[in-house]
């Protein structure tokens, strides 16, 4: 009988399947010259979702002379945040995206990120919060504005508040200490919606506000959906706030999750979430200025002339024209909040920009589920990144919390949304 | 003269068994020209239709496989050609997992190991079938 053959055939499939996990280093490559390994698949992808779990009595850990708190808790996937002239908070809470699902893969990929999720309906509503007595107790949290589209980048200008819904630029006149928008928005522009696998439009604006710059992800991981579908998606837009008339800015980024002024100099910098499923170790998610007119490699190469072979037919002249981007975070962290710091933030961590990790799922051993602080010289990044808010993925591998927006208030407060945990915390000097 | 009596009890397929069988050749067979497509134009529909037929091929020919193997014990005594169909349907079927594996890849990372495995599970999936659907049955020496 061939019972023995058969017998190894299975076993051919089980050690087939095995090939799938990828490992992957301990310490990633961070910082402005990573050194990467080649690009490897297993049969299966690297799927390794943490199990949610409650806070409870537990917080974030931060460094030592310093504190956190929980401001607001209860929130609808808090997601990005802006603080206000007179210290007011607003949270824009949702979730997007509308990617129908295209191959047997997606239906089944789709069902386990789920699981690392909030179970929360999206709130598509801005909430503000308020400390009007200065004792770090944010007592006042109220809806100022609803019925939004998955809003996420926030900006205020003009005496306006900027919003980047996921499918246009909207905005509310805004008086100081208001504490609702006294009419629905005015739309500034339509924003690029179709499919949307990418959704979160990441906004800031120029220093005399005369521009405003909206990051627009991909449409795929890699081209997957076709190229017709990627047209004005892995770009950074420039709207001028008069006229709403844009500009493509920057190109090749392939997910422009966050967008930050430099203050001083006025450079445009971002944080970008890059490919999946070619290992552990790669792409590094990055953080850099962003040149007018870079195109940043986005399908065809990553980290400068890194040919992606998936990605046909190919670009030679693109490839080519990649810009390598400023700092490696390091591999599938998934940077979805950067912040420029402030003195008031004292320490170590007056110069330089605070990055929130929202973490992993394309790895087996599990990154990012933090809040980074990248100490800048000269105005550039340098050294290694420094751990600023951890715990958020506990020792016992479970989730309590899942880093997006970060912000940095006036008294020198750092403000970290957290869309597992849909709370709001904030982190100070200890007195 | 003494002549060796054989006789045959015919273990042929039940009309469902046969639906499932020929179905999930056809699925393979049309997962094999979407990726021949693809390869050729670099259209990425053809990469999510070969994704889908062999998925469709795997739950039909796994359902078959159930048959073959209710067969290979059903029968009085298990002859050559009962187990040679349902092992090969076995391979047909692991080898096809593994190709869909293969079509879970994003974009061109499907090739060419995808339409390599797809000719080797849609020729083993046919012979599977042919013998299944012509031979199966099992022999009985008196």
């Amino acid at each position: 009988m061939s019972t023995p053959r058969a017998l190894s055939v299975l076993g051919l499939a089980v050690l087939l399947a095995a090939c799938g996990n990828e490992g992957g280093s301990d310490t990633q490559a961070r910082g402005p010259d990573p050194k990467l390994p080649e690009p490897q698949r297993g049969l299966l992808p690297s799927m390794k979702i943490a199990e949610p779990a409650p806070w409870g009595d537990r917080t974030p850990r931060v460094p030592q002379g310093y504190t956190i708190t929980a401001i607001a808790t209860d929130l609808r996937i808090p997601r990005q945040m802006l603080v206000l002239p007179n210290g007011d908070i607003l949270v824009a809470e949702g979730r997007g995206g509308n990617a129908p699902k295209l191959k047997p893969k997606d239906v089944i990929a789709g069902y386990i990120k789920a699981q690392g999720n909030t179970q929360v309906k999206g709130g598509n509503r801005l909430t503000l919060l308020r400390d009007a007595d200065g004792d770090g107790k944010y007592e006042l949290k109220t809806v100022f504005a609803e019925n939004l589209n998955a809003p996420y980048g926030l900006a205020f200008a003009n005496g306006r508040i900027y919003v980047a819904n996921q499918d246009a630029l909207v905005s509310f006149p805004y008086q100081d200490g208001q504490t609702q928008a006294s009419s629905a928005p005015d739309k500034l522009v339509d924003l690029p919606a179709a499919i949307n696998h990418h959704w979160t439009k990441a906004l800031t604006v120029s220093p005399d506000g005369r521009y405003l710059y909206v990051g627009i992800g991909s449409n795929s991981n890699v081209g997957e959906r076709g190229m017709d579908v990627e047209v004005d998606r892995a770009v950074i837009w420039q709207i001028d706030a008069q006229s709403g008339a844009h500009k493509t800015y920057a190109t090749g980024v392939r997910n422009p999750t966050a967008l930050a002024m430099q203050p001083g100099s006025g450079q445009l910098w971002a944080v970008a979430n890059e490919r999946d499923e070619i290992g552990p170790d790669l792409v590094p998610d990055y953080l850099t200025s962003i040149r007018e007119g870079g195109f940043y490699g986005w399908p065809y190469s990553y980290w400068g002339q890194n040919v992606d072979t998936r990605a046909q037919p190919q670009d030679p002249a693109k490839v080519a024209a990649a810009i390598k981007p400023d700092y490696s975070l390091g591999s599938h962290v998934a940077a979805l909040g950067l912040s420029f710091s402030t003195a008031a933030v004292g320490g170590q961590f007056s110069d330089g920009v605070f990055i929130g990790e929202h973490g992993s799922w394309n790895r087996d051993k599990p990154v990012g589920y933090r809040v980074v602080f990248v100490p800048f010289q000269q105005g550039r990044p340098m050294g290694e990144p420094i751990d600023f808010a951890t715990g958020f993925y506990g020792d016992d591998g479970k989730t309590r919390g899942r880093p997006v927006g970060v912000a940095v208030d006036q008294r020198g407060g750092v403000i970290i949304a957290d869309d597992l945990a849909n709370t709001v915390w904030r982190v100070t000097r200890t007195p | 003269m003494t002549v060796a009596a054989h006789h045959y009890h015919p273990v042929r397929p039940g009309p469902l068994h046969a639906l499932l069988l020929a179905g999930s050749v056809s699925l393979f067979i049309g997962g094999l020209l979407s990726d021949i497509a693809y390869y050729q134009t670099l259209q990425i529909q053809w990469a999510n239709f070969a994704a889908w037929l062999i998925a469709g091929a795997l739950l039909l020919s796994g359902l078959a496989l159930l048959f073959a193997l209710g067969n290979l014990f059903g029968a009085r005594f298990r002859g050559r050609r009962p187990a040679a169909y349902f092992l090969l349907l076995l391979l047909a079927w692991v080898l096809g997992l593994v190709n869909a594996f293969e079509h879970a890849k994003d974009a061109w990372a499907v090739m060419p190991s995808g339409l390599i495995l797809s000719v080797v599970v849609t020729v083993l999936s046919l012979v599977a079938a042919w013998i299944g659907l012509s031979n199966l049955r099992s022999e009985v020496v008196r």
